[in-house]
């Protein structure tokens, strides 16, 4: 087997919200491996998105470790995180995050002026069907469309990995089918490793492997034997 | 160009009427200092050119007569670079369809040269031939005053004979920029003018002939102007000289410098005021607007940017809007600069004005904006840029809202739930809800600050004309005259009440500080010109005691009960040593005040008399007029009435002009200040008050909940913007007070409701166009987007 992309050891993370202590992490032990599409399942506050926003490089653990490739992102200062988002990590949002004065063109050559060997913005909107419509602002774009801006804006720095906190979240079945599908076209035409947290569980079909979370842990696995189409999800 | 710069320009756009409301109080701090030191510097310079160019003198002296030989003494004594001598005289003017009687201070032309000093510039005309006796120059604002052109005739007596004169000239002058009339604390156009005469013809009028009057000197740089003054009054003793003076004394000189020190002073205190205050809003306005962008800080993390490249934009966000105030500030100051210049300069007669850009306060206005500007945006940043982006992204936690008060005093029966929410959100951001409250009460305070001079004016016109001057004319005499005149005055037809009063010249002392003043005898009982003192009450003086202006007394340092040392420059000039019974509220000039009787006794003479104060029967003012008019022993008469008129129209005029200018530029950062509170409130609670209206809250309650905070802050922080009001006008009283003229400090009730009033006014403008806002809440964008 190859050399996994992330490997997490006893990666904890407490934090207090308000005047609450949350236990978000509990000691997960995990394996991402290169070119692999992942689903993240399980319910609001079980740890999915803290673990992502880790391994993002958005937010630091409390204890234990966490690599990408050699590189231990638990032991790196906000400078060396900024680098490492900067070269390796796409992200999706639920909420799409697009920056509302720039349009969908500008929006993602907000990431390619920083990036060392990106596409062109119209590339990657181009990749995820909005060619048409790349000098919209947010406001004249639809859900769906304002997703794919985002996804084309995380892809177009060709990032190693692709992560994704509820994409579909805010969407109905038939534009939440389109971003899947986009989703899934970028894992295979650029085989950029996919992590996907979502509420959905018949999206945990289009994945090589389902994580289930709950109270901070990752209380089982499951592995797709035969991963579906987007298309053919029902929802 | 950068995606970032793009975002920038676009934000710029978005938030253009926030950004024009911040401009716009940076501009108003920047447009007062540019304004006040551009208008001070402008006048400062036209007036030294003016002086130079027409050669003004250093000193001034005048005697009985001297002979023309003396000349050549005085122009011995060390240190003098040129002497001026000639004759003048006070005469009394008769101008056809001018009721009352009007007074010239004739002044002689040299019949083939310029005058070496004091020259003249002439407006319209020439100077009179030396063979034609009847031609005259007269003063610009004078003629003015009567449409007088060349050609228009007048009369005058001179040496007691009447002579018709003709104008052939009009003039204007270094030395008579403010002319100020015997008796008469302020310029009186039409009763007061200047005229010059060819020496020949004013000569002859007087007898005059190979003789002077009056002499002015100009001295070489850095020679001491005392010893100067003492050689030259050692000089003219023997021919009745009066004591000599430098620039200071000069009447016109000494308003002028107290005109333009008013406006340095007021350069001096209230723009640092409303530079600080429009500086401490932009800072925190700035900060909020750019704590409001938390989520986009965030997501530009997310996506790789540094702390030092998000800081730059952000901070250059802040420059854009600070600059565009700038300029806007720059370009206000310098109009109105130009204004009050050219409103100064008409007021003063300038022959030309100089105007002066001064590259410095451009500078220093736009350094300590942008420096507030990038300070606050700083602030906010450093907060948000240390967040980790996850974090950043999501709104901020929900603050920690706690009872206001324990639960026992449960509000809710008394008060709705949104005031509960107002409440409850003023406690949980008090410092945020102080600094909105400390905005406007600064907005209060300048208001009360621009707006006060009107109430110190009042004050002054009612002590000193309704409290302290009550006569109606002072008539004043060419020379000391025996006590018995007054008795004469007294019979002259109207006449209800006459009371006498002699001046006599002094130099009073404390120890090294001295002032050259006038004490005045009067009658002890003196009804119409009373000494009140700084108590405001009437006071009687006991024998021998002498009472001071309350400001002599701080500049010497004295106090009721010390001893003053005092030369006395008329007469037998002795040195005598008088106790201080008394300080004098008054507020033009510095003077000394005693019983008439006391004085006279000091001078070792029968009691004398320069002037005498009359009240009249305001029916028979014609024949009273007219009697005075055929009177030559008078040399001009001062109208209680017309001087305030004159007041009104002139000191005040400038003062309330300044003033309005600044409440202006005050009620402008107001507005900012409250609209950007209400915008910015808005934006930060946006998300609640769409999940309200979701609810099923209508508008009005949801804008409620959001103006009743707003409402309530401004309402608490009306008390501590009016303190802070008086504390300011109480600098600036301070800074203003000069020897010449100044005031109590006086803020009426009425001020500080207008000053309130105004922020009201401005707050309630602002929540006119939030309600648009709020109606335009896009609820459910506001709910899906970011969350």
């Amino acid at each position: 087997m190859r050399d996994p992309v992330f490997s997490a050891r006893s990666l904890t993370k407490t934090y207090t919200s308000g005047e609450v202590a949350v236990h978000a992490l509990r000691e997960v032990d995990l394996e991402i491996f290169p070119g692999e599409v992942v689903v993240l399942l399980g319910p609001s506050g079980s740890g999915k998105s803290t673990l992502l926003n880790i391994m993002g490089g958005l937010d630091r653990a409390t204890s234990g470790h966490l690599f990408f490739r050699d590189l231990e992102l638990t032991g790196l200062d906000d400078r060396g995180l900024t680098a490492y988002r900067r070269r390796h990590v796409g992200f999706v949002f639920q909420f799409y995050n697009l920056i509302p004065s720039l349009t969908a063109k500008e929006n993602v050559a907000l990431v390619t002026e920083i990036s060392e060997r990106p596409m062109r913005p119209a590339e990657a909107l181009a990749m995820v069907g909005l060619e048409a419509r790349m000098d919209h602002f947010p406001a004249q774009l639809s859900g769906g469309e304002q997703q794919r801006v985002a996804i084309a804006r995380a892809i177009a720095k060709r990032p190693e990995v692709l992560l994704c906190d509820e994409p579909t979240g805010a969407l109905d079945s038939k534009t939440g089918i389109r971003v899947i599908e986009a989703l899934l076209t970028i894992n295979r035409q650029l085989g950029t490793t996919t992590l996907i947290i979502t509420h959905n569980a018949s999206i945990q079909d289009v994945a090589d492997r389902v994580l289930f979370f709950a109270d901070g842990r990752i209380s089982r696995t499951h592995k797709n034997e035969v991963r579906r189409a987007a298309a053919e999800l029902i929802w | 160009m950068h995606v970032l710069d793009l975002k920038l320009l676009r934000d710029v756009k978005r938030l253009w009427a926030q950004a024009l409301a911040i401009a716009l109080v940076v501009a108003g701090g920047v447009a007062t200092l540019v304004l006040a030191v551009g208008s001070f510097r402008s006048l400062d310079e036209t007036r030294n050119a003016y002086y130079e160019r027409y050669r003004f003198a250093d000193v001034f002296a005048s005697v009985r007569r001297a002979p023309k030989t003396l000349i050549d003494d005085i122009s011995k004594i060390p240190g003098v670079a040129a002497v001026d001598a000639r004759i003048a005289k006070l005469a009394l003017l008769d101008i056809p369809g001018l009721r009352e009687p009007a007074t010239g201070q004739f002044i002689s032309l040299p019949e083939v040269r310029k005058s070496t000093l004091n020259q003249l510039y002439m407006r319209i005309g020439r100077g009179p031939e030396p063979l034609s006796p009847n031609e005259v120059v007269v003063s610009e604002s004078f003629a003015n005053a009567h449409g007088f052109v060349p050609g228009s005739p007048f009369s005058a007596i001179l040496n007691g004979r009447k002579r018709e004169l003709v104008i052939v000239g009009i003039a204007l002058s270094p030395e008579f920029i403010f002319a100020v009339g015997p008796g008469d604390i302020m310029p009186d156009d039409r009763r007061f003018g200047i005229v010059w005469m060819s020496e020949k013809a004013l000569a002859s009028a007087y007898d005059l002939e190979g003789a002077f009057s009056s002499v002015n000197l100009k001295l070489l740089r850095d020679i001491s102007e005392r010893e100067v003054i003492q050689r030259l009054d050692a000089l003219l003793e023997r021919y009745g000289g009066r004591a000599a003076h430098g620039r200071k004394e000069q009447t016109s000189h000494a308003w002028l410098d107290h005109e333009l020190d008013m406006l340095n002073n007021m350069s001096r205190t209230l723009p640092p005021i409303f530079l600080v205050v429009a500086a401490f809003l932009v800072n925190v306005t700035l900060s909020r607007l750019v704590a409001l962008e938390r989520e986009q800080i965030g997501l530009l993390k997310a996506v790789g940017y540094g702390q030092w490249t998000i800081a730059a934009h952000y901070i250059k966000f802040v420059i854009i809007i600070t600059v565009i105030g700038i300029a806007i500030g720059s370009a206000a100051g310098t109009w109105l600069g130009t204004i009050v210049t050219t409103l100064f300069g008409d007021f003063f007669r300038f022959p030309f004005l100089v105007f002066t850009y001064s590259p410095d306060v451009y500078i220093t206005a736009a350094m300590l904006s942008l420096l507030a500007a990038i300070v606050g945006a700083i602030r906010a940043l450093w907060d948000v840029v240390r967040l980790p982006p996850a974090v950043a992204m999501q709104p901020p936690a929900p603050p920690h809202f706690r009872r206001v008060l324990p639960a026992a005093f449960a509000l809710d029966s008394v008060l709705s739930q949104p005031s509960i929410m107002m409440l409850r959100n003023i406690a949980r951001h008090p410092i945020r809800a102080g600094f909105t409250m400390l905005g406007m009460a600064l907005a209060t305070a300048i208001l009360v600050v621009s707006l006060f001079t009107n109430d110190t004016m009042e004050q002054l016109i009612d002590v000193t004309y309704f409290l302290s001057d009550r006569q109606d004319a002072t008539v004043s005499f060419v020379e000391k005259r025996p006590r018995d005149v007054v008795m004469q005055m007294a019979r002259l037809p109207g006449v209800l009440a006459a009371e006498p009063y002699r001046e006599v010249p002094v130099r009073i002392r404390n120890g090294s500080i001295e002032r050259r003043i006038m004490i005045s005898g009067r009658p002890r009982d003196a009804d119409l010109n009373r000494i009140i003192d700084v108590d405001l009450r009437p006071v009687v003086l006991p024998d021998v005691d002498l009472a001071i202006s309350g400001l002599l007394a701080q500049i010497l340092g004295v106090h009721v009960g010390d001893l003053v040392e005092v030369d006395l420059l008329e007469g037998q000039r002795r040195t005598v040593s008088l106790p201080v019974s008394a300080l004098v509220e008054d507020y033009f000039g510095i003077r000394g005040m005693m019983d008439a009787g006391a004085l006279a006794r000091l001078m070792r003479e029968a009691p004398a008399m320069n002037s005498v104060n009359l009240s009249y029967d305001q029916n028979k003012s014609d024949e009273f007029y007219a009697a005075i008019k055929g009177m030559p022993i008078v040399s001009g008469v001062a109208l209680q009435r017309m001087s305030l008129a004159n007041f009104r129209e002139t000191v005040a005029l400038l003062i309330t002009t300044m003033a309005s200018i600044y409440t202006g530029l005050a009620a402008i950062i107001a507005f900012g200040v409250v609209y950007n509170s209400a915008r910015i409130s808005l934006s930060e609670r946006a998300r609640e008050l769409a999940s309200l209206r979701v609810l099923g809250f209508t508008r009005g309650e949801v804008l409620r909940i959001l103006l009743l905070e707003l409402a309530l802050l401004t309402l608490i922080a009306q008390p501590p913007g009016w303190a802070m009001g008086y504390g300011l006008a109480w600098i600036m009283k301070t800074n203003l007070a000069g020897e010449l003229m100044r005031v109590r400090l006086v803020v009426e009730h009425s001020t500080y409701v207008l000053a309130s009033a105004i922020v009201i006014v401005a707050a309630s403008f602002s929540a006119l166009i939030v309600r648009q806002r709020v109606n335009q809440l896009d609820l459910v964008s506001v709910l899906k987007t970011r969350d």
